[in-house]
């Protein structure tokens, strides 16, 4: 099996089959993150290892993607304060990502 | 009020809504008939989740192709070739009893009245809840596609793959073909349901060596098929998942309860079939009917996809799933009877070219129709969902209070929304919808009995300062007072 990953803990595949020509920088909770220009923002996330993304309004427990294509709501997140589903959105430079905590 | 927003109003001949491949076929065979036609979809371009675009900005080496991204690509040059105006990254969030479509975009609010609207808005995932399928690393397999095909990201270090259909082998062999790991397969169709479907796959020999060279991969990888199971737990265990499978038969029910077995992966993709969307037709009030073989409730329609209501037709998946090349022809034949009603094409003309567009249909539906036999609910499925599941997840339903419910007297799904708050969160039910039905339909007796639930706007979630735009206070008309 050729190794088309990067390094064992990055779920991006890479080598000679797809190239990620530009990358962007977005802050998510309070971190600088580089992203491949392209990516959807939920995608970003996941590899980055935010897989909670809000908790549930009645017994508080953690949900992450789950639909990816706009459906089920579980992956919204803050953008400049906003809130909108991870997953229709790609990242953009400097755009401030938070988490929903409560 | 009412004047502002009808000056903002565009008349068009066609709207057409998603430009997956139904979408795409509707559109361009109207435009090339005269029609004036606009195409929406909320995503970045067309081609649908079928054949999802990759990012523009990412170069991707010929050998990572797949014959769906050159079809993909065909479409989406062959939309951008005509003259169809289209308008991506578009959401739809109302239609109006008077066909008033109205959307909302980074461009703010934009609104059109066409004299036919084709709907083309494809099909949702179904999946029957367990316990633990709301943890994060718990997907569903059409997002795993999306992960894969139209992003290059593997959906984690090893996978466990489960539900039935067709999409199991794909994004199984998606994975493996990324240099994934795959620790398990976990299919609820048994080897003799296969068997079944398989005259009708030799409809399309192509595809069926498709398949059988993924199997004969991902046997040769050593991974381990269970035919006959499905996931009926799953735990977090660290940062990985535990889940636990049991094996059902055909019909949906544990052949032995006492036999479980434990597989684990990062990641836990799972579907148990397609489901037409409806929201749309539901909203309209267009009349449904409950066809399991074609994955759940269907607008009813009439031999040249003209739904129960006037100027509204209905293509593709959200028609009935029998996938994507019946979907361009269905689009095409909803494209020639809306160009018809508008008497835009002769009747001869449309009788003869939906004719052929018909023997071209029964051809592809053969193939897909099987696929959607694999996919059909299994209604004994819903024993997997244990009195403490989640069922709705967005407002924390469990299956007791369902159950608890039923048996208080609600006996159709408004009333269990009403009462127990199912599907009243931000999904609209999309989620949740169809295993609640299925609930219901065991105690009931009937889909047609349990009912659907009432479609609303908005049909996505929008920031209330959006609709609003630049409308401010000042603009509210006072009326003169009347005289005293």
């Amino acid at each position: 099996m050729e190794n088309y990953l990067n390094n064992k803990d990055d779920l991006r595949v890479a080598g000679n089959n797809v190239t990620r020509n530009s990358y962007v920088t977005v802050t998510i909770d309070g971190c600088e993150i580089q992203a491949p220009a392209g990516e959807i923002l939920a995608v970003t996330l996941f590899v980055n290892g935010y897989r909670t993304l809000k908790y549930s309004p009645r017994i508080k427990e953690p949900r992450g993607f789950f639909c990816l294509m706009g459906s089920c709501q579980e992956c919204v997140v803050l953008v400049d304060e906003t809130i909108t589903p991870a997953c229709q959105k790609l990242v953009q430079e400097g755009i401030i990502v938070k988490t929903i905590k409560i | 009020m009412s004047k502002v927003i009808d000056d903002n109003v565009q008349k068009i001949d066609v709207v057409v809504l998603g430009a997956g491949p139904a979408g795409v076929a509707a559109a361009t065979i109207a435009s090339e008939h005269g029609a004036d036609v606009a195409i929406i979809d909320e995503n970045i371009s067309g081609g649908g989740q079928i054949y999802r675009a990759p990012p523009k900005e990412y170069e991707t080496h010929d050998s990572f192709k797949s014959p769906e991204s050159y079809e993909g690509d065909r479409q989406r040059n062959y939309l951008s070739n005509s003259k169809v105006k289209t308008y991506f990254n578009y959401r739809v969030w109302s239609i109006s009893q008077e066909l008033v479509v109205s959307t909302i975009s980074a461009n703010g609010l934009k609104s059109w009245r066409p004299k036919a609207l084709i709907l083309a808005n494809g099909a949702l995932e179904r999946i029957i809840p367990f316990p633990g399928w709301t943890l994060p690393g718990v997907m569903g397999l059409a997002a795993c596609t999306i992960l894969l095909k139209s992003q290059f990201v593997l959906p984690g270090r090893s996978t466990v793959v489960a539900g039935c259909g067709p999409l199991l082998m794909s994004v199984a062999y998606a994975i493996v073909k990324a240099g994934g790991n795959v620790s398990a397969i976990v299919d609820l169709s048994s080897k003799s349901e296969w068997v079944r479907v398989f005259p009708k796959m030799l409809s399309r020999p192509d595809l069926l060596l498709q398949g059988m060279k993924w199997l004969w991969k991902l046997k040769n990888e050593g991974i381990k098929i269970y035919n006959g199971y499905t996931v009926t737990k799953s735990e977090k265990d660290n940062d990985r998942l535990a889940i636990t499978i049991a094996p059902f038969n055909h019909s949906g029910v544990n052949t032995d309860p006492k036999f479980q077995k434990l597989v684990e992966g990062e990641c836990l993709a799972i579907g148990h079939g397609l489901i037409p969307s409806t929201e749309i037709t539901r909203l309209l009030k267009a009349k449904h009917k409950y066809d399991l073989l074609k994955g759940g409730w269907v607008p009813v329609i009439d031999d040249e996809f003209r739904t129960s209501i006037p100027n509204v037709f209905i293509a593709g998946d959200a028609s009935g799933i029998s996938g994507a090349f019946s979907a361009v022809h269905k689009g095409r034949i909803a494209g020639l009877s809306a160009l018809r009603d508008l008497n835009m094409i002769s009747l001869k003309e449309s009788k003869h070219k939906i004719n052929n567009e018909r023997n071209l249909l029964n051809k592809t539906e053969n193939f897909g129709q099987a696929a959607a036999y694999l996919m059909r609910s299994r209604p004994e499925l819903i024993k997997t969902i244990t009195a403490e599941t989640i069922v709705c997840r967005c407002e924390d339903v469990f299956r007791a209070e369902i159950d608890e419910t039923i048996v208080s007297g609600a006996v159709d799904m408004n009333q269990l929304k009403a009462w127990t708050r199912c599907g009243m969160g931000p999904c609209q039910g999309r989620t949740c919808a169809d295993s609640i039905e299925a609930i219901l339909t065991s105690v009931v007796g009937s889909r047609e009995l349990a009912g659907q639930w009432t479609g609303r706007a908005p049909l996505r979630p929008i920031p209330i300062e959006q609709i609003i735009g630049d409308y401010s206070y000042s603009d509210i008309p006072i009326p003169e007072s009347a005289p005293l």
